[in-house]
């Protein structure tokens, strides 16, 4: 664990506060890595039809699981003990929000990897992974950078990965189109073009959730809450 | 395995980080002022002990005044209803009205104002007679009941505001320095509210209280602030944070912020504040 006096949650009268709030941290980004690489591998375990890989990813997420009811119990058990308040308090319970979202994400790499192991046994010339390594890659990127913003407290690249977002939608709608004429030319791929389907749309909610996290992270920085606020809003108050 | 992030940090702190004498962040004007109070200084002999302050607090409004031990809170609480006077190497200046009227005005009946102005302090100090006395005090002096009735009335009346009649009214000749902490407190605001004040201050009235007790205090303190203004210095931020509409910290004699409440606990503007509530400073 790095050295908490570095830190701004820790220079606390008390070191004990100190200490459980870096654990949380801590914790959380730890979290973050293990839902990060479970996208990954579920991305690698399509592309390479590994249905090893795609059985770990499936048996990891009982650890992502896991590791969401820790944090919530240790956020909980802070505001029991400390009532945090101001920064304390909105790391707090940005936490616990983002918490749910990265539990949300390794639910969607689960997904990818069952979607990869049906993928997988049918064996055929796949259609659409082009569009899931593009748009795969870059959810990814965003919820790389995302976790990074949490771990410095950067308001500006977490508003970055917000902006972000929209591409994803766009992309995503582009892909879906690819894969209807596809279904269109031919029946038979209809199956198949749902399961990369699924997986497209896995990965945009990826995104999405990159994009939640981007916000507490704003809210953490800056104590305003940019949810649901037009662009030109969050990018005032990043601006402060 | 994935990569290890480091959770070290250099965030953006509260845009505000100095203090600059007669400057308070936030917003400490109010529309419609109980109290105006404009460049206030208190000096005890040669030491400045509240410096260049300016507060505006409004009609019923629950202000909470915090700080750390020494910052100035109660020293400008006791300057709003002139309980500085007693003190004598104590001098206030500065603009100080209620409802227009100036409180320090030589002319200014000191005993009318505090009637005007009640106190609820630290330690409950109830006389040393019956709980019905108690209550009655006030309005006995001030002339306020012509007839054993009215007076038997205000006494009713006081003593469930405060919320403590059921638990007391079937002994009320009793001695009131037999009851628990918690009810003496309730009985010194009845006490305090029984001639009919417009503004109540109070001086950590839960420091000395078990939870219990505290929790009906504060529970009091709501349901005065319908009828009341009520300026409440504490040490305890959650009561603060609890109680109060706005709240303003003092910080070695300064007015550093006022806020409303909710945004002083979720995110103060100044770094004194979150300095403070946030426990890392002491």
């Amino acid at each position: 664990m790095p050295n908490s006096k570095d830190d701004v949650y820790g220079d606390h009268i008390s070191h004990k506060f100190n200490d459980e709030l870096m654990e949380l941290k801590t914790e959380f980004l730890k979290m973050g890595g293990v839902v990060e690489s479970q996208v990954e591998q579920a991305i690698q375990a399509l592309m390479d039809s590994d249905g090893q890989l795609a059985e770990q990813v499936r048996a990891r997420d009982k650890d992502v699981d896991q590791m969401e009811r820790g944090l919530d119990e240790e956020a909980t058990l802070i505001i029991a003990r400390r009532q945090p308040t101001a920064r304390d308090l909105r790391l707090v319970v940005s936490v616990i929000k983002m918490v749910a979202d990265l539990e949300r994400v390794g639910d969607e790499a689960k997904k990818i990897a069952k979607l990869a192991l049906k993928l997988a046994e049918e064996g055929q010339a796949p259609r659409g992974y082009v569009e899931v390594r593009h748009i795969g890659n870059h959810v990814l990127g965003m919820l790389h950078d995302a976790l990074d913003a949490f771990a410095r407290l950067d308001s500006e690249q977490a508003l970055r990965i917000m902006k972000e977002d929209k591409w994803v939608d766009e992309e995503y709608q582009a892909a879906a189109r690819t894969l209807l004429t596809f279904m269109m030319e031919d029946t038979r791929n209809i199956s198949r073009c749902m399961s990369v389907m699924w997986v497209l749309r896995a990965l945009e909610r990826v995104g999405d959730h990159a994009c939640n996290i981007a916000e507490n992270v704003i809210f953490m920085v800056k104590g305003e809450d940019v949810r649901h606020t037009p662009m030109e809003e969050a990018e005032k108050v990043v601006g402060r | 395995m994935p990569e290890q992030r480091t959770a070290v940090v250099q965030e953006d702190r509260p845009a505000e980080t100095v203090i600059e004498e007669g400057k308070t962040v936030g917003s400490p004007f109010a529309d419609d002022p109980k109290f105006k109070l404009r460049n206030v200084e208190v000096f005890y002999g040669e030491q400045r002990a509240i410096k260049n302050v300016s507060l505006d607090i409004a009609r019923n409004e629950v202000i909470a005044f915090i700080g750390p031990s020494g910052c100035g809170k109660s020293t400008f609480l006791r300057c709003l209803n002139r309980m500085n006077d007693s003190i004598e190497s104590c001098r206030v200046t500065g603009s100080l009205t209620l409802d227009d009227q100036d409180i320090y005005d030589p002319k200014h009946d000191v005993v009318e104002l505090r009637a005007r102005v009640g106190m609820v302090f630290q330690k409950p100090n109830p006389f040393p007679k019956s709980i019905y006395d108690n209550v009655a005090y006030g309005p006995r002096i001030h002339g306020l009941a012509n007839r054993k009735s009215d007076l038997d009335d205000i006494v009713e009346n006081s003593l469930r505001k405060a919320g403590l009649w059921d638990e007391v009214k079937d002994r009320l000749d009793a001695t009131a320095t037999g009851m628990s902490g918690g009810q003496q407190q309730r009985l010194c605001i009845a006490r305090a509210i029984a001639v009919s004040p417009e503004v109540v201050l109070m001086d950590e009235p839960c420091s000395a209280l078990d939870p219990i007790a505290t929790a009906k205090v504060e529970e009091l303190i709501a349901e005065l602030s319908e009828s009341y203004t009520i300026v409440i210095v504490t040490h305890s931020m959650q009561q603060a944070a609890r109680v109060s509409h706005r709240t303003a910290y003092f910080h070695l004699g300064h007015l550093v912020e006022v806020n409303e409440t909710s945004k002083v606990f979720t995110s103060p503007e100044h770094e004194l504040t979150e300095s403070y509530i946030t426990g890392r400073f002491g």
